[in-house]
């Protein structure tokens, strides 16, 4: 059991250094939600008009309409950021220092998860500060209650990078992932706009960010902030984790996945 | 009981058949070099040894512990330096041990028992609180093999492990494990670079993906330079 607690503490440490290293990664991933917030919020605010929807109670502006989504984004990119570092580690070894150990694969793996989250919600809460700064608030109590709810959405949005770098062989193809799988998760979710304002456009569009698992992580942090529970969204997240990481780890069985790849 | 025991391993990407019926035992406290030009099956044994790959066709047992039924068991009397360098630069060389350590699942004293031997091993005690990337290519190497006896295996793999040093610390290092040997050990080392192996060492020639010739290095080169036997059994033959 200690064993297992020790590589943990170990691989957290360690994605944490790392990002500590990388300041231009930092402030990337906080730069990135802010002009979002600050330029393109305040350019939609006009165009866009919202009604009261849970869980809001009241109108809301579209610059708090959108933190939840952004603190999402954040979280997105990061785990499919990990996922790049994984590809690189494996290219670069260290991934193998990892695989061949006699823990558990899937504990490693799941505790480079955990480590990847861990990094993603401390950029979520400084990004939560920043917002604070400019005035977006949330209720006291919200900062408590999305804890929980972003490391849910953080092993989600992480797994699902886990299941990319089985798959990637090459780090050229990362590039693709960005087209195929950030932009598409992002914009076809309820990060930018509620599901009505979608249904108006087009009911199929609806019902792809209804099925879209990005919409329920970004729903579930946004009650959070609001001190609502919302079972649905966190029922799609908890089933949307365990298929992700399932696949991830029948991709990394040595008896399968890897075997695909040559080694060079 | 062999430290490490291969018997009739095959393995194929696709259609190519990798390696063929590849079997061989290795006892403990040798030297045994695994030599093969490039494209042998070095890398693809290497892969099958620390479980990277699975294959169905054969068996690897390691200090007695079936590696396709019990994988931790055997993994955990397996250390391995892979020919990319797979050190953290940006962390102290303790940290890297350290994290190592706890890969492995070494907790409390018995981490911080074995990671002052690796230091008394690397002698670099005084050098443990800087950064991976001030070591030179031959330290960062013998740091990895330290770590890679962290957790106290039986058997010690090491993959093309002089790769880019120069001559001074390719022999510096051919030397330790040498000497790791004739501690108890079983150094498996792969290498397509003769002039790493020493008379009484046990070699295991691959080409093509079989295993051409087994025993000791004096007894393969038999009167002549090893390279000029090696070079023989791996000549390609021309195509029919």
């Amino acid at each position: 059991m200690m064993a297992y607690l020790v590589s943990l503490r170990a691989i957290v440490l360690r994605e944490a250094l790392r990002f500590v290293h990388q300041r231009s990664r930092f402030l990337a991933a906080l730069v990135r939600p802010l002009v979002w917030l600050v330029v393109f919020a305040a350019g939609f605010r006009a165009a866009l008009g919202l009604s009261i929807i849970p869980p809001y109670q009241t109108y809301i502006t579209y610059e708090i309409y959108i933190v939840p989504g952004l603190c999402g984004m954040i979280q997105l990119f990061n785990g499919l950021q990990s996922s790049l570092s994984l590809v690189y580690d494996q290219e670069m070894g260290s991934m193998r220092l990892l695989l061949t150990s006699r823990l558990p694969r899937w504990w490693l793996l799941f505790s480079k998860l955990l480590a990847g989250t861990v990094v993603s919600i401390l950029q979520v809460y400084v990004f939560l500060a920043v917002a604070a700064v400019f005035g977006i608030t949330m209720p006291p109590l919200g900062y408590f209650y999305v804890f929980p709810a972003l490391i849910l959405s953080g092993l989600m949005l992480g797994s699902l990078g886990l299941l990319i770098s089985s798959t990637i062989k090459q780090l050229e193809n990362f590039a693709g992932v960005m087209n195929f799988v950030i932009f598409p998760m992002f914009f076809l979710s309820t990060a930018l706009y509620p599901l009505w304002k979608m249904a108006e456009s087009s009911p199929l569009l609806r019902d792809i960010c209804a099925f879209n698992p990005f919409t329920h992580a970004v729903e579930l942090i946004r009650f959070s902030l609001y001190e609502s529970p919302n079972l649905e969204a966190l029922i799609w997240v908890i089933l949307s984790f365990a298929v992700f990481m399932g696949a991830s780890l029948i991709g990394y069985d040595p008896a399968r996945g890897m075997t695909l790849k040559k080694p060079r | 009981m062999s430290a490490l025991s291969v018997s009739n391993v095959s393995y194929r990407f696709g259609p190519k058949l990798a390696l063929d019926n590849v079997s061989f035992d290795l006892e403990m406290g040798r030297f045994c070099a695994l030599l093969g030009p490039n494209g042998a099956g070095k890398s693809t044994l290497f892969s099958l040894l620390t479980r990277l790959l699975v294959t169905r066709e054969g068996h690897i047992t390691v200090a007695g512990h079936d590696l396709a039924r019990k994988p931790r068991a055997a993994l955990a009397q397996i250390g391995v330096v892979f020919q990319q360098q797979t050190i953290d630069l940006d962390m102290t060389v303790l940290q890297n041990l350290r994290y190592f350590a706890a890969l492995q699942g070494l907790t409390g004293r018995d981490a911080e028992r074995n990671i002052d031997a690796a230091l008394d091993r690397l002698a670099m005690r005084e050098r443990a609180l800087e950064k991976a990337r001030a070591l030179n290519g031959g330290h960062r190497r013998r740091m990895e093999i330290a770590r890679a006896l962290i957790h106290s295996p039986k058997v010690l793999l090491l993959d093309e492990a002089t790769v880019g040093l120069d001559t001074g610390s390719r022999k510096a290092i051919t030397e330790h494990v040498h000497d790791l040997a004739d501690n108890g050990l079983l150094v498996f080392w792969a290498t397509h670079l003769v002039d790493e192996i020493r008379d009484g060492d046990d070699v295991v020639v691959l080409h093509e993906g079989k295993v051409v010739a087994h025993d000791s290095a004096d007894t393969i080169a038999a009167g002549q330079p090893l390279i000029d036997a090696f070079l023989a059994m791996t000549r390609k033959e021309p195509a029919a």
